[in-house]
Formats: structure tokens, C-alpha cells, sequence
């Protein structure tokens, strides 16, 4: 039996073995002369791992006695983490040797929060949610302050430890409840306790549990450290907090809301709904002042993930696939849009004034074309593949009756629009100004246009992703 | 040629591409070459389309030329056209080489700007052809893009102001219309406007509910139909632009280059219109009666107040664009009257206008080009100097008036005559703006041309090139030929009008509101809101 269990975790250990090794021999050998090496290796082993999750394993099946999954869901979200990281891993790494910021310790570092997130989407119990949340991150508090002389990415990594030390004490405090009210923490036993009937005490564990998740998306009202560490944090950071991290807490989010919870949809598909409204007008009318294209790619995640909650919201499989749509991409944006933005310099420092952007057009006029169709990509017009995104959410909630969370969401679209404008407006509008530098990694740039040409490329079959996330969806609903 | 109108919306598309992919460089040789690629699409795009027509049997009155194919998230990429959107393809087609030919003298950022273009002639294509709901709203939507960046990077001093305003405007009217066409799918199971196939109600024959229901204390007549005409109306009703949500026009109208405004008059303005034809009517029959009064006031409002408006004012640009206001309010009155006259009245108007209004504009922008001022003030006594031009000039301000034997009469006196059958105030109130719209674009033309050449900056100012006078020629002949002959095109046109008017009395009488207008004028101001 243990031998089978332990097959199916097989993608995380070998993962979490790879990178204590990978820190040993970095150790033991050149330390940061070989960071490099470090870095190209964890994202050979995170295509590796994502192709073999994406073409392995079918079915539904579970280890230790249900506290893991692996079906569809999980396969899902742990492809477009292990894709996502890798990418961010890519992009950065230039960013990264030209600050001397090149440390072995930043993919180590990666792949142990990836161990985590995978984790998470799989977990089939509080416990392993807790643990692999935790992995997860503590991983993450320590490379947001990666750039440990600087007083901003210190700040950051602080302010994300102390907020997230909150948000896991909720979330214990909520598990714990659950227990107490369920004598359970599987979820399959969680949903066989809770009948159509809940009790006060479960309903105030789902909403502490349901209250930390938020944070952990970045959804309003827990919300506020996202915009300070996304600015504080060093830029390859900030992209990957803006991706994979997410899409792991959106799993999760799903996956408790459905496996353990599934049977009360209706007490928290109002809680749900409430946060997504918030995100969605809480990140679009906040960041129309932020001139901080770092803060202001931190509001546009908040909105996004307004975005994606609304999928959720709709309690329904339809809801679930959309949602998972959602997050691949959006995912796909970021890294094209963050892959952009780890090139702005200006003579050699980094800058992220949307000002400098001015004219930008003249310059590089195949760069900005590739931007300008991830900013209306974000804002949701079509024919870009952000539309089709928000197109299935809306279905999705309007399907389920929440015609009001459709509508609102439509016009906090609007407000969103306005912001992404302004870049596209900063690029081909604006007067002359000697603008950025024209250094731009080979990587970086292949990841920009490839990005761009994905949103729009995929408005012939969206890849096929539609069927996957389908696949997905059922395995975790019913 | 079964593919025939795919082919029509993607070689300007494919032009783009090419444009944007291999064309390098910013010298007078690359410049060349935009200008000559885009020329040739445009002009390759007229011809294929002619096909279209050729190939048009005007006596069906279902959709034509159909292309139907699986598309992403259960929809499909499904093209055809009837008797209502053929023409408006052909308007496209047939304008669009002229605007790249009026752009031949744009010295900045030549290459964008074709590619520009050519995006936004192929999304247009697609919103007239579409036959699918979602797959309109891509084209419909995705028009903005180019449209933001045309007055953005073009325009005048004011440009920004301008294009931001456009593209929120717009956006927020069209984000409502796309939650109501999710509550249709929701609804009818299916977003296939017609011509679906086996075992598919088309949405055009599908009966949205209209039993009368409360909400927040607000009695709403003909139910989710209102609310989905509402929600329509409010797209529809901002592209049109209809008062009071006309005043992004103006703006962008002035700060657009020539080009731009020829387009944004002669083409996107009838989207609007399209639209209330291709979704409002049909689907929402009772809705739309609901409303009737509540429209046919509004446009006979928009007509007066906008003539009067454009009496006042100074520039020559937002003046044209006030007129266009008032001829759309034509247009929607025409449309509301809900009968035959009305209908084919509407079309012809949009049609006619296309040519009027985009001529117009390129009058315009002839003596722009040469002054760089659009102020009225700056002109006077142009006749001396250039005859040719102040003979178009002429020929247009009359066809823009209305005067027997263009284009604008015969739309105005069937959109009129449509609606004296169903509201004769409202047809009364709108007849005066036909003495307006006379005094406004008259006192332009005294003023502009007429009179002794006294301003010193004009004594330079020379006729209009072969060029310019070429690109007016197709244009004075096809507002002839829609005056002299307008069976020319009512012949395409009636039969499926013809259908629209038998299928919406239909649904009138079955659901029994035939005579409940009354009543419902209390209730539609407050589900305006």
C-alpha cells in the first residue's frame, strides 16, 4: 500500500529532493558561481515534471487515505505551475546576474514553494493543506526579501511574513473549528458531516478558512499587502508572485470549497460573490492613480482575481472550468507583461514609472505592439484572449443566477480599462522623451511575443485547454 | 465561392499582417508601399464583395452566402448576410479605398496607420456579416482598438480627451449589452442569430419571456425582453449616438484626421443602427414596442436639438458631426416606426449618410489640409479661388439638407412619412428639423464659401487636386444614382424589411400589447434609468 502511495506523490518528492540537492552540491561546490547552472537546471526539471504530470496519471486517485489527490483538478493546476515557474525562472534570470542578485538560493527556493503549491492543489485534508500552504509560504516570505540590502525588499519580505503569519493563524483557527464541528480533518469526511443543515460553529471555521485564502489570492478585503510587496519585492519576484502562487491558491480555494464544502454551496457562494465584487472594483478604481507599473500590475492581480472568485462563485462545474480557464490566462499575460517589465531600464537601473514609457512606439515599435495586446488582453477586449476569459466567468455566474455579480462585474471591467489605456496610451501617444533602454534579454523578449501571440493566436481553439479544464472542473465537482 | 465572405473580411486583415510583419523602415519608399498595399486590399476587397452583391438573391429573405464552423466555448464562427446587412457590407467596401486614397498625403507614422485602417475595415465587415452573438460582439468590440488608436496618435490637440472618452463610452455600453447576450444564451440555449441548421431555434425566431413583472417597486412592462432591449439600447444607442449619449461624437469627430472621421460617420455610426435591426426589433419585439414612443420622442428630440446645436457653433467638424447626430435621429425614428416605409427609410438614410456625411468630412478636410484650421471664421469667399470645391461643397450641403433628387431626401421623407402612421406628433416635431438642418448647413456653405476672398491667409489657396476631385467623383454618383433611382436599392432591401415588419407584428399580437403603449410610456423613462 505505502508503495502506492507514495507513487502518486512521486512528482513532489522527487522535486523536494531535487532541490536539497541542488542546494548541497551548490553548497559544496562554486555557491553562487554556479547559480546559473541552478537556475536552468529547476526549470529543465519543472518542464520535465509538468510534462510528466500533463501526460501521465488519469483517473481519480488518492494516497494516504484520502489526505492527497491526484486527479484531473490537481494535474491541472500543478501543469500551469510547474509551466508558469519555470517561465518566470527563465525570464528572470538575466534581471537577476545584471543586479547581482544571481543566488543559488533564489531557484532552490522556488522549487521548494512549488513542492508546496503542488501540494496544495492536491491536498485532500486540512492537515496536508496546511502543510503544503506553509512550504509554500515560508519559501515565499524569504525571496521577496532576496535583495536583503535594500530597505524596500526587506520591508517587503516583512510585511508579507507578519500579514501571512496572520492569515495562517486564521486559517488554523478555522481548520480548528472544523475539526471541532466535523470530528474530522478529511475532507471527504468534512462534507459526509455537513448536511444540508450547518451548523454555527463549521460556518465560523469555513469563513476564517475562507478569510485566509483571500489572502492568499489577493482578493479585497485582504488585499493590502499585495501592492507593497509587489513594489518592494525584486521584479523576477514580483512575476512570480503574480502567477504561480496564485493559480496554487485558487486551486486550493476551489478545492476546499467543493471537496470539503461542496454541500453548503449556498453559505458561501455569498461570501464569494461579496470578495470577487470587492477585488474586481477595489483593484480596478485603486490602481488608477498608481503611476508604479509594479503597484499597479499588483492592483490589476487583485482585479483579476475579483475575476476569477466570480467563476467560483457560480458554484457550478461550468463555474469551476471557467475559473480554471481564467487562471491559465492570466497567468499567460503576466509573464508576457512581467517579461516586459524586468527590461525596463533607464542608462542601466531599473525603472518603473509608466511615464518612461513615453513613445515608447518609436522605439521599439514590435515591443509595444506586443504590449499593447496584453493591456487591452487585460482589460478584457476582444478579440484578445482576456475577453474569452471574461466572457466564460460571466456565462458561468449568469448561468447560476447571479445576474447582479455579472453586471457589477461588467462595470468594474470598464473602470479596469481605464488603466491599461493609459499604458497603451503612454506608448503611442504621448510627446517625445528619450525613453528606455533597448537592452532586453533574448529569453525575456521570447516570452513577451510568445505571450502576446497567445492571446491572440488562441482565439481559434484556445489551445485546447477548454477540454482539459473541463476534465478538470468534473473531477472536482459532484 | 463558399467561403466568399470570410474571404471579403480577411484580405484586409491579411494586408495588415503583411503590412505589420514585413515592411520595415519609416523613408518615403517603405511609405510608398503602405499606402500601396492598403490601396490594393481595399480595392481587392471592393471587388470580391461585388461578387456578394452579384450573387444576392433579393427575394430570399433568409441569410445567404452562410459559413458555418466550430468555434471555442461551444460557439461557432458562423457569416452570412440577407436583404438588411448586404448593402452595409458593400458601403464598407466601397468607402474604404476612397478614405485610404484621402489619406495619401499623411506624412506620420504612414505604415500604422494603413495597418490601422485595415484592421478596423475587416472588424466592420465582420460586425455586418456576423451570425453568431459572441462572434458579433468581437468584431463589435474589438473596432475600438483601432478606432482609440486612429484618433489617439492622429488626432488633433485634444486627441487624448478625445479617444479616452470614445473608447469608455463605447466600452461601458457594449459591457452591458454583452451581459444581456449572456442572459440570452442562458436563455435559448444557443448564441446563433440565424441560420443555424437542424434541431437550433435561431435566436431571430426565438421568443424571449415578456410577462410583466416588479422590481424594486418598478413595474416593468414586457419583462426580460424590456430589460434585454434596454441593455441593447444601451450600446446600440451610444454607438448611434442617439441624444442624450451623443456627446462622445463631437469630440472625437474633431479631433480625428480626415480619414478617421469619414470612417467613424460613414460606417461605425451605422453599427448602431444595425444593431436595433439585427437584434433589437426582431428578438425583442415587445420590448421594442414597450419603448416605441420612448425612442420615437427621443429621436425626434435629438433632431431639433442637435440642428439647433449645430447652428452655433464654430467648427466646421463638430458641426457636420451635429448633423450627423440629427440624421441618425432619422434613422432611429425611421426604425421605431416599426413598418415598412419607416424601415427602408432607416436604411436608406444610414446608406445615403454613409456617402453624404463622409463626403462632407472630406470637404473638410480638403481646406484643412490647406489652412490646418477648421474655425469658420478663418474662411470666406473660397468660391473665388476654388470653383471646383465650392461646387462638391455645394452638391453635398444640398444632399445633406435633403433636397429631391440626392440621396438625403429620400431617406428623411420615408423615415418621416413612416412614422407620421404610427405617432404624428413626433413625425411633426422631426419635420422641423429639415428647416433646421437646411438653415445650419446653408449658413455654412454662406459663410465658408461665399462672399469676397477679404482674409489675407487665403489669397494662396488653391483648387482642389485631380487627386481630391477624383475621390469625390464615385461619391456625387452614388448619391445621384440613391436619389435619381432609389429603387436601386429599396428593391434589395424590401423583402427581408419586408419579413422584419411581418415577423414583429407577429410577435406583437401574440403577446396581446398591441394596445398597452399607453401605459407603458410611465414605465419605460424610469427602466431608462
Amino acid at each position: 500500500m505505502i508503495s502506492q502511495d507514495l507513487q502518486i506523490v512521486l512528482p513532489e518528492i522527487l522535486l523536494a529532493l531535487y532541490a536539497m540537492a541542488a542546494l548541497l552540491i551548490a553548497v559544496y561546490t562554486g555557491k553562487d558561481k554556479v547559480a546559473s547552472v541552478v537556475n536552468w537546471a529547476t526549470v529543465a526539471v519543472f518542464l520535465v515534471l509538468a510534462f510528466w504530470i500533463g501526460v501521465s496519471g488519469s483517473g481519480d486517485q488518492t494516497a494516504f487515505d484520502g489526505m492527497f489527490n491526484d486527479d484531473a483538478f490537481a494535474r491541472f493546476g500543478k501543469v500551469t505551475i510547474l509551466i508558469s515557474a519555470a517561465a518566470v525562472l527563465a525570464i528572470s534570470r538575466d534581471y537577476m546576474s545584471r543586479r547581482g542578485l544571481l543566488r543559488f538560493e533564489y531557484p532552490v527556493l522556488v522549487a521548494l514553494a512549488t513542492v508546496g503549491m503542488m501540494v496544495m492543489v492536491s491536498a485532500g485534508d486540512l492537515m496536508a493543506l496546511y502543510m503544503g500552504l506553509e512550504l509554500q509560504s515560508l519559501a515565499l516570505y524569504v525571496v521577496a526579501s532576496l535583495r536583503r540590502d535594500s530597505v524596500k525588499s526587506t520591508e517587503a519580505g516583512m510585511k508579507y511574513f507578519v500579514l501571512g503569519a496572520l492569515s495562517s493563524g486564521l486559517l488554523l483557527y478555522g481548520a480548528s473549528l472544523t475539526y471541532g464541528f466535523t470530528g474530522t480533518t478529511l475532507f471527504s469526511g468534512i462534507i459526509a458531516a455537513t448536511g444540508d443543515e450547518v451548523s454555527i460553529g463549521l460556518l465560523f471555521g469555513l469563513v476564517f478558512m475562507f478569510a485566509a485564502f483571500a489572502f492568499k489570492v489577493s482578493a479585497a478585503p485582504f488585499h493590502m499587502w499585495t501592492p507593497d510587496v509587489y513594489e518592494g519585492s525584486p521584479t523576477p519576484v514580483t512575476a512570480f508572485f503574480a502567477t504561480a502562487p496564485k493559480v496554487a491558491a485558487m486551486g486550493l480555494f476551489a478545492r476546499v470549497a467543493f471537496d470539503a464544502f461542496g454541500g453548503i454551496v449556498g453559505d458561501w457562494q455569498q461570501i464569494v460573490s461579496l470578495v470577487a465584487i470587492l477585488s474586481m472594483f477595489i483593484g480596478g478604481i485603486a490602481a488608477i492613480g498608481q503611476r508604479n507599473i509594479k503597484r499597479l500590475m499588483a492592483y490589476s492581480s487583485i482585479a483579476h482575481m475579483g475575476f476569477a472568485l466570480m467563476g467560483l462563485a457560480a458554484g457550478t462545474a461550468a463555474g469551476v472550468q471557467s475559473m480554471l480557464i481564467y487562471m491559465a490566462i492570466y497567468v499567460t499575460m503576466n509573464i508576457g507583461t512581467f517579461a516586459f517589465i524586468l527590461s525596463m531600464e533607464k542608462d542601466g537601473t531599473p525603472v518603473a514609472d509608466i511615464n518612461m514609457l513615453k513613445m515608447y512606439s518609436r522605439q521599439q515599435p514590435l515591443r509595444a505592439m506586443a504590449l499593447l495586446f496584453l493591456m487591452f488582453s487585460l482589460a478584457g477586449v476582444p478579440p484578445f484572449l482576456g475577453f474569452f476569459a471574461k466572457f466564460g466567468v460571466f456565462t458561468a455566474a449568469l448561468s447560476s443566477g447571479l445576474v447582479w455579480l455579472a453586471v457589477l462585474g461588467g462595470i468594474a471591467s470598464v473602470i479596469g480599462a481605464f488603466y491599461y489605456l493609459r499604458i497603451v496610451f503612454y506608448m503611442y501617444f504621448g510627446e517625445e522623451k528619450d525613453g528606455l533602454d533597448s537592452t532586453m534579454s533574448p529569453v525575456a523578449w521570447a516570452a513577451l511575443m510568445a505571450s502576446a501571440a497567445i492571446m491572440l493566436l488562441g482565439l481559434f481553439n484556445l489551445f485546447g485547454i477548454e477540454g482539459i479544464a473541463a476534465a478538470a472542473a468534473q473531477s472536482l465537482v459532484n | 465561392m463558399e467561403n466568399l465572405l470570410s474571404i471579403v473580411t480577411f484580405i484586409p486583415l491579411l494586408a495588415a499582417g503583411i503590412l505589420a510583419l514585413f515592411l520595415r523602415g519609416d523613408d518615403e519608399g517603405a511609405r510608398r508601399n503602405a499606402k500601396w498595399v492598403a490601396m490594393i486590399a481595399t480595392l481587392a476587397t471592393f471587388f470580391v464583395s461585388l461578387f456578394i452583391l452579384g450573387g444576392f438573391d433579393s427575394s430570399n429573405t433568409g441569410f445567404q452566402f452562410v459559413e458555418d464552423h466550430e468555434w471555442l466555448m461551444g460557439l461557432h464562427y458562423r457569416m452570412g448576410v440577407d436583404g438588411i446587412s448586404v448593402l452595409f457590407v458593400i458601403l464598407t467596401t466601397f468607402l474604404m479605398p476612397l478614405v485610404i486614397w484621402s489619406a495619401w498625403d499623411v506624412t506620420h507614422r504612414v505604415k500604422e496607420y494603413m495597418i490601422a485602417f485595415l484592421v478596423l475595415e475587416a472588424l466592420m465587415l465582420g460586425v455586418f456579416m456576423a451570425l453568431d452573438l459572441v462572434l458579433f460582439y468581437v468584431f463589435f468590440e474589438a473596432g475600438l482598438i483601432p478606432m482609440f488608436l486612429i484618433i489617439g496618435i492622429w488626432g488633433g490637440a485634444n486627441r487624448i480627451y478625445a479617444s479616452f472618452k470614445f473608447f469608455l463610452y463605447t466600452f461601458l455600453g457594449s459591457i452591458l449589452m454583452l451581459v444581456a447576450m449572456i442572459v440570452m444564451y442562458a436563455q435559448a440555449g444557443t448564441t446563433c442569430i440565424g441560420a443555424c441548421g437542424e434541431g437550433t431555434t435561431a435566436l431571430l425566431d426565438y421568443e424571449f419571456a415578456s410577462t410583466t413583472f416588479s422590481v424594486l417597486g418598478i413595474t416593468v412592462t414586457g419583462g426580460l425582453q424590456t430589460m434585454l432591449f434596454l441593455a441593447f439600447f444601451a450600446s446600440f444607442a451610444v454607438k448611434m449616438p442617439m441624444w442624450p449619449v451623443h456627446t462622445w461624437l463631437p469630440d472625437a469627430h474633431v479631433q480625428a484626421p480626415t480619414a478617421g472621421s469619414v470612417i467613424l460617420a460613414a460606417i461605425l455610426l451605422k453599427m448602431g443602427g444595425y444593431g436595433f435591426l439585427r437584434f433589437s426589433l426582431p428578438m425583442f419585439p415587445v420590448g421594442a414596442d414597450v419603448l416605441q414612443d420612448f425612442v420615437l420622442w427621443i429621436s425626434a428630440i435629438a433632431i431639433v436639438y442637435t440642428s439647433l446645436v449645430a447652428l452655433v457653433q464654430e467648427d466646421m467638424k463638430k458641426l457636420i458631426a451635429y448633423s450627423s447626430v440629427a440624421h441618425m435621429g432619422y434613422v432611429t425614428m425611421g426604425i421605431f416606426a416599426m413598418n415598412q416605409q419607416g424601415l427602408d427609410g432607416a436604411i436608406f438614410q444610414m446608406l445615403s449618410h454613409g456617402f453624404i456625411s463622409g463626403a462632407l468630412f472630406l470637404c473638410v478636410g480638403v481646406i484643412y489640409d490647406r489652412m490646418h484650421t477648421r474655425d469658420i471664421d478663418a474662411y470666406g469667399g473660397l468660391v473665388n479661388k476654388m470653383p471646383a470645391y465650392a461646387l462638391v461643397f455645394m452638391f453635398f450641403t444640398m444632399a445633406n439638407v435633403g433636397l429631391p433628387g440626392t440621396s438625403g431626401f429620400v431617406g428623411e421623407f420615408l423615415t418621416l412619412m413612416g412614422t407620421f402612421k404610427v405617432n404624428t406628433w413626433v413625425a411633426a416635431v422631426a419635420a422641423l428639423g429639415v428647416i433646421f438642418s437646411a438653415a445650419y448647413a446653408l449658413w455654412l456653405y454662406r459663410r465658408v464659401v461665399m462672399g469676397e476672398l477679404i482674409k489675407e491667409s487665403l489669397k494662396s489657396i488653391k483648387d482642389m487636386t485631380r487627386r481630391e476631385k477624383l475621390i469625390f467623383a464615385p461619391l456625387v454618383f452614388m448619391t445621384l444614382l440613391l436619389g435619381i433611382y432609389p429603387a436601386s436599392v429599396t428593391n434589395i432591401i424590401s423583402p427581408s424589411v419586408a419579413a422584419l415588419v411581418e415577423q414583429v407584428e407577429t410577435a406583437k399580437a401574440d403577446a396581446g400589447l398591441m394596445h398597452e403603449t399607453a401605459e407603458a410610456d410611465h414605465a419605460a423613462p424610469a427602466a431608462a434609468h
